[in-house]
C-alpha cells in the first residue's frame, strides 16, 4: 500500500513540471502530417493516467509518445503502423480503440448481437399482441361451434327456474 | 422456455457480480500493465554515460552473453521513492553479487551524478536516457521500474514501482532466482 | 460535541429504517393498519435524523472544525464559504451521508405526498425504501463514518481539490445524486408490485411522476457535470466516455426507457414485465454506478479514493439489491397478465422500438465499460475501450431512434396509418433534406455522419413542431382557437414535445462542436497576433493576481473581428498553494453560433521560458451552446410533464375518487 502511495507521487511529480497536454514545440509545420497526428494521438491511451488520451494529458511520458508519434509521422509511416509501434511498448491497452481480435470479438460483436436479440424480442412481442386480437372473434373450435349451436337450438326451458 | 427468459435478468448480474467480486481483488492494481517485453528480446538501444558517475554507458548488446541475469533499473534523481529504492539495490549487489545496470530517466548528469555521489553507485554501467526515449521502447509507465534480463539478453521480469516493503523485496528476489536457476539448466 | 451528535442521528436513522423495512411489510400481509401506516412516522424520523447530520457534518465544515477527519482532508480555513458548503458532500463519506439523505427524503415524500396510492402498495414500497435505507446506513457507520474525529487537530486542513473548487461542480452531485436515488423510488414499487403480484394502470400512473422528477434531476445533473467538464478541464471536450461518465450515463439511458413504457403500462396495460424490469435495472445502474465511483474497480478521472473494503461491502449491497429484486422478477413477473393488443404499426409498437434501442444502447455501453475487466480477469491482459469504440457503437444506435422518434407521437394506440403518418411528413423530410444543404453549403467539408445526423435532428424537430401545430390545428382554425386548443392540451403533451425539441436541439450541438471545431495552439509573446474562425486575437501579456486560497496568472487577449472589437477574454492558470495542484480556467466567449475558447498554460520549456512565450490554445466550437440549451429543454419538457394535473402528486382530495377509479383502465 505504501509503495504504491509513494508511486503514485512519483508519476505526480513527473507530470507537475510539464505543462498541459500538446505544446506548439512538439507540433509539426505540414498542417496534413500535424492533423494525422493528432488523430493518432487521441487514439492511445496515456499509460500513466487514469484514463485520457495522449493528446490532452499533461503527463511526461504521454509528451514522449507524441514525440515519439510525431517522428513516425515524418519518416513516413502510417497512421497504422504507428500504432503498431506503440502497441510493440505497451500491448493493446495503449490502443483506444480496441483491434478487432479474438480477444476483442465478443466485444465488438456484443452492440450487433444486443440490437439482433432486441429485435426478435419486438418481432416476437409484436406477433404475440397480434396474435391475441384474432383469437377471440375467429378461433372457436368445432367442439366449441357443437356447444354453440346446441345452446342455441335448445329451446328455452322454465322448469330450472323454479 | 418464458421461465427462462425471465430468469435471464439474474444471470447476467450474476456473471457481472462474480467479475466485480473478482476485480475486488485486493493483490489487483488495476493501473500496472503487464509488460509486453516479457519473454522478448530487450529493445535496440544505445545510451551515452552520465558524465560524472565514472562509470560507461551502454547498449542492449552489453546485456547479452553475461554470465548470470542481470538486473536494469530505470532510475532519476528527482523521483522521491528512488531514493529509498536505492538502498534494497545497493544491499541486493552486495548480497546477491548480481550486475546492475542502471538507465537514467529524463535526469540532467550533474544532478545524477551528485545523487549517486550522496548515496553511493551500486551500478556497474549507467545510460543516460535524457530525452526518455529509450524509457518508452522499454513500455515505461513510471520511475522507479526494474527488469531483469537473462543472459541472452531476453527480459524476464519487471517490477512496477519501487522496491520497497516485504513483499516486493521478497517477489523481486523470487523473481531473480528463479531466472538464475533457469539459466542453469 | 456536534459531530457526535451528527453521528447519534445517524445511528437513530439507522434504527428507524430497520423498523420501517419489517413493519409496514408485515402490516400488509397482514392487513394490520396500524402497522402498515407506522411508515408514515418512521420514514419522516429518517429524514429528521439524517438532516441532522448532514447538518452537523455541514456545520464542521463551515466552522472548519479540523478535528474531523473529513474536514480535514476536504477543506481548508480560507476556502470561499460557498465550497466549504459544497465541501460536505465533496468527499467519499459526504456524499454518502447525501445519498442516504435524499434516499430518506423521497421515501418520506411517498409516505406523505403518495397518498392516492393504496394502503397496501405503500406500506411495502416503503418497506422496500427502507431495506435500502439500512444496507446504506449500515455501509456508512460500519466503513464510512464522516464524524470520524482527528487528535491532535492539525493547525489547518488539507483542501478540496481544486478542479471541484466551481460553481458547476458544487451543484453537481447533489443533482446527480437526487436523479440516481430518484429511481430507488421506482425500485421500490416495482419490487412491492412484484411482491403484491399486481401490475396495473394506477401502478404506473403512480410510478411516472416519481420517474420523471428523478430524470429531470439525473438530465440536469449530467449535463452539469459536462459542461463543467468543458469550460474547466481546459481542452473544450464536453464528454469522453469515461467509466464514471459511463456509468451516470446508463441509469439515464434506461430511466428514459423507463418513462416511455410506463405510458403503455399506463394507458394500455400492456408491457408490464417489461417496465417492472426497467424499473428494476434503473437503479441497478444507479447502484452500479455508486459501486464503480467508490471502489476503484476501474481507472477512471472522477473516482474516489479507493478502499477494496468498502468496494466489497457496497458490492454485496449491490448483490442482495440487484440479485434479490431480479430474482423476484424471475419467479412472479411470469405470472403478470400481459394485456394490450397493438398492430405492428402502432404508438405501442413505436414505443417499443423506443425501448429496445435504448436498451441496446445501454447495454452496448455497459459492456464496453467493464469489458476490460473481463478479458483481464480471463487473460490477465490489460485492454483499453475509449471513446473510438463507443462512437462507432452507440451513435449507429441511436439514429434509428431519433428517426422513428419523430414518427411516434403521430402514431394512434392500437392500430397507425404509417402511410398517412409519413405523408404528413414529407414536407419535414423535403425541409431537413434541404436544411443539410445549406449546411453543407456553408461549411467547407465535413465527416458525412455529421450532415447525416443534422438531417435527423432537422427531421425530428421539424416533426416534432408537425405534431404539436397538428395538435393546436394551427393554421387550420383562428390563431384565437388554436391557442384555447394549446391551453387545454394536458401539460404532459407540451413536456413532451419540449423534450423532443430539445433532444433535436442538442443533437445539433453535438454534431456542430465535434464536426466543425476548430484550435490553434500557439506559443505567444506579448504582441502575438493569431486568426481562427474569422477572428483575430491579440495577446497582450500576462498578469499575478491574488485569490482567496490561489494564486494566479491572467493573460489578457483583445479579440477582434474585421477590425472591429468584438471582446477581451482572461483565461486563468490558477496555483494552489494548500492543495498543491494548479488548475487552468479558460475564458469564454459564447455566442449562439459558437464559443471562442481561450486557455493559457506556463512556458513549456526553458527556452519558451526565457523567451516569456505561455501556450495558449484557442479554439473555436460551432454550437456547442445548442447541447446545453437542448438539455435545458429537456429539463423543461420534463418538469412540464411532471406539472399535468393528472401526474401531479399531493392531491388528496381528488385521490379518493381515483383509487376507487383506479381499477378500471386508464383513459
Amino acid at each position: 500500500m505504501i509503495t504504491r502511495l509513494l508511486f503514485a507521487l512519483a508519476v505526480v511529480l513527473t507530470s507537475a513540471t510539464i505543462a498541459l497536454a500538446v505544446e506548439p514545440d512538439e507540433m509539426l509545420d505540414d498542417p496534413a502530417l500535424e492533423a494525422r497526428a493528432r488523430e493518432v494521438s487521441q487514439q492511445l491511451r496515456c499509460v500513466v493516467c487514469q484514463n485520457q488520451d495522449i493528446d490532452s494529458s499533461n503527463a511526461g511520458i504521454a509528451r514522449d509518445m507524441r514525440v515519439l508519434v510525431r517522428e513516425r509521422i515524418v519518416a513516413g509511416d502510417s497512421n497504422d503502423e504507428v500504432l503498431e509501434a506503440m502497441v510493440a511498448r505497451y500491448g493493446n491497452y495503449v490502443l483506444l480503440r480496441p483491434p478487432f481480435n479474438t480477444q476483442t470479438y465478443a466485444l465488438w460483436l456484443a452492440p450487433l448481437v444486443l440490437v439482433l436479440l432486441a429485435a426478435s424480442i419486438g418481432i416476437a412481442v409484436i406477433r404475440q399482441a397480434r396474435r391475441k386480437k384474432h383469437e377471440k372473434p375467429d378461433e372457436l373450435t368445432a367442439e366449441e361451434e357443437d356447444a354453440l349451436r346446441s345452446v342455441i337450438d335448445t329451446p328455452p326451458t322454465t322448469e330450472t327456474r323454479q | 422456455m418464458k421461465r427462462l427468459l425471465f430468469a435471464s435478468p439474474v444471470i447476467v448480474a450474476l456473471v457481472f457480480g462474480a467479475f466485480f467480486l473478482w476485480g475486488l481483488n485486493p493483490e489487483r492494481d488495476p493501473n500496472s500493465i503487464p509488460s509486453v517485453l516479457i519473454s522478448r528480446p530487450a529493445p535496440v538501444f544505445e545510451l551515452p554515460e552520465v558524465a560524472g558517475t565514472g562509470v560507461p554507458g551502454f547498449s542492449n548488446a552489453d546485456l547479452e552473453g553475461n554470465d548470470a541475469p542481470v538486473i536494469v533499473n530505470v532510475f532519476a534523481s528527482w523521483c522521491v521513492p528512488c531514493r529509498a529504492e536505492h538502498a534494497v539495490l545497493t544491499r541486493l549487489v552486495a548480497e546477491e553479487g548480481v550486475q546492475l545496470f542502471g538507465i537514467n530517466y529524463r535526469d540532467e548528469p550533474e544532478d545524477a551524478a551528485r545523487w549517486l555521489n550522496e548515496l553511493g553507485n551500486p551500478y556497474v554501467r549507467i545510460g543516460s536516457d535524457i530525452d526518455g526515449r529509450v524509457g518508452l521502447d522499454w513500455g515505461l509507465t513510471g520511475v522507479p521500474e526494474t527488469f531483469i534480463v537473462g543472459p541472452d539478453g531476453t527480459v524476464l521480469y519487471k517490477h512496477i514501482g519501487p522496491i520497497l516493503g516485504d513483499v516486493a523485496i521478497r517477489n523481486f528476489t523470487t523473481a531473480l532466482a528463479q531466472a538464475r536457476q533457469a539459466g542453469m539448466t | 460535541m456536534i459531530p457526535e451528535l451528527g453521528q447519534f442521528a445517524l445511528t437513530l436513522a439507522f434504527g428507524f429504517a430497520l423498523v420501517q423495512s419489517v413493519l409496514p411489510m408485515l402490516g400488509a400481509s397482514r392487513g394490520n393498519l396500524l402497522w402498515m401506516r407506522s411508515a408514515r412516522a418512521t420514514s419522516l424520523a429518517q429524514v429528521a435524523f439524517t438532516l441532522i447530520a448532514f447538518a452537523a457534518l455541514m456545520r464542521s465544515f463551515v466552522v472548519s472544525d479540523f478535528t474531523v477527519l473529513n474536514v480535514v482532508e476536504n477543506s481548508h480555513s480560507l476556502k470561499p464559504l460557498l465550497f466549504k458548503i459544497a465541501g460536505t458532500w465533496g468527499s467519499h463519506e459526504g456524499s454518502l451521508l447525501l445519498w442516504v439523505l435524499i434516499l430518506t427524503v423521497f421515501g418520506a415524500a411517498v409516505s406523505f405526498f403518495g397518498t392516492n396510492i393504496s394502503e397496501g402498495l405503500r406500506a411495502r414500497t416503503l418497506s422496500v425504501q427502507a431495506w435500502i435505507s439500512v444496507g446504506f446506513f449500515s455501509f456508512m457507520l460500519f466503513t464510512s463514518n464522516p464524524f470520524e474525529r482527528v487528535f491532535p487537530p492539525p493547525a489547518d486542513g488539507q483542501d478540496l481539490n481544486p478542479l471541484l473548487q466551481d460553481v458547476g461542480l458544487a451543484m453537481h452531485p447533489p443533482l446527480l445524486y437526487f436523479g440516481y436515488v430518484g429511481f430507488s423510488i421506482v425500485f421500490s414499487f416495482a419490487v412491492a408490485a412484484l411482491i403484491e403480484g399486481r401490475v396495473d394502470a394506477a401502478w404506473a400512473r403512480w410510478v411516472r411522476p416519481w420517474t420523471l422528477a428523478a430524470w429531470i434531476s439525473l438530465t440536469a445533473g449530467i449535463a452539469l457535470g459536462s459542461w463543467w467538464a468543458y469550460y474547466e478541464l481546459g481542452w473544450g471536450g464536453w464528454w469522453f466516455w469515461d467509466p464514471v461518465e459511463n456509468v451516470s450515463f446508463m441509469p439515464w439511458l434506461l430511466g428514459t426507457a423507463l418513462l416511455h413504457s410506463a405510458i403503455v403500462t399506463e394507458k394500455r396495460d400492456a408491457f408490464k414485465s417489461w417496465t417492472i424490469l426497467l424499473a428494476i435495472l434503473t437503479f441497478s445502474m444507479s447502484l452500479l454506478g455508486t459501486f464503480i465511483v467508490r471502489s476503484g474497480l476501474l481507472t477512471s478521472v472522477h473516482a474516489f479514493a479507493v478502499d477494496p473494503e468498502r468496494g466489497l461491502y457496497i458490492l454485496w449491497l449491490l448483490g442482495i439489491t440487484i440479485g434479490g429484486s431480479l430474482l423476484l422478477f424471475a419467479w412472479r413477473a411470469p405470472a403478470l397478465e400481459s394485456g394490450g393488443l397493438f398492430r405492428p404499426i402502432s404508438r405501442e409498437a413505436g414505443l417499443l422500438v423506443n425501448n429496445l434501442l435504448l436498451a441496446s444502447a445501454t447495454g452496448t455501453v455497459l459492456f464496453g465499460t467493464v469489458y476490460p475487466l473481463f478479458v483481464e480477469a480471463l487473460s490477465g491482459e490489460r485492454l483499453s475501450v475509449g471513446p473510438p469504440f463507443f462512437n462507432a457503437t452507440f451513435i449507429p444506435i441511436m439514429l434509428p431512434l431519433v428517426f422513428v422518434m419523430a414518427i411516434g407521437p403521430f402514431l394512434s394506440w392500437k392500430r397507425a396509418d404509417l402511410a398517412g403518418v409519413l405523408q404528413r411528413l414529407k414536407f419535414a423530410a423535403v425541409l431537413s433534406g434541404l436544411a443539410v444543404l445549406v449546411v453543407w453549403y456553408l461549411t467547407e467539408g465535413g465527416p458525412v455522419l455529421a450532415y447525416l445526423t443534422l438531417a435527423l435532428a432537422a427531421w425530428l424537430f421539424l416533426a416534432t413542431v408537425m405534431e404539436w401545430t397538428g395538435r393546436i390545428r394551427f393554421g387550420n382554425v383562428p390563431l384565437r382557437e388554436a391557442l384555447r386548443r394549446a391551453k387545454n392540451l394536458p401539460r404532459a403533451a407540451h413536456g413532451m414535445t419540449m423534450a423532443h425539441l430539445g433532444l433535436a436541439v442538442a443533437i445539433v450541438g453535438f454534431v456542430g462542436s465535434t464536426a466543425w471545431k476548430s484550435e490553434e495552439i500557439v506559443f505567444v509573446t506579448p504582441g502575438t497576433e493569431i486568426s481562427i474562425a474569422g477572428f483575430d486575437v491579440v495577446y497582450e501579456g500576462v498578469e499575478r493576481i491574488t485569490g482567496p486560497n490561489y494564486v494566479a496568472n491572467r493573460g489578457t487577449l483583445v479579440v477582434e473581428r474585421d477590425g472591429d472589437y468584438v471582446t477581451t477574454l482572461y483565461p486563468e492558470r490558477r496555483q494552489y498553494p494548500v492543495a498543491q495542484y494548479s488548475t487552468t480556467e479558460s475564458s469564454i466567449r459564447s455566442t449562439l453560433a459558437g464559443d471562442l475558447y481561450a486557455s493559457l498554460t506556463e512556458p513549456a520549456n526553458a527556452e519558451a521560458e526565457a523567451r516569456g512565450a505561455w501556450t495558449l490554445r484557442i479554439l473555436y466550437e460551432p454550437l456547442v451552446n445548442f447541447i446545453w440549451i437542448g438539455s435545458a429543454m429537456l429539463v423543461l419538457g420534463g418538469g412540464l410533464s411532471l406539472s399535468d394535473r393528472r401526474l401531479r402528486i399531493g392531491a388528496p382530495r381528488r385521490s379518493a375518487r381515483r383509487s376507487a377509479a383506479a381499477e378500471t383502465p386508464a383513459e
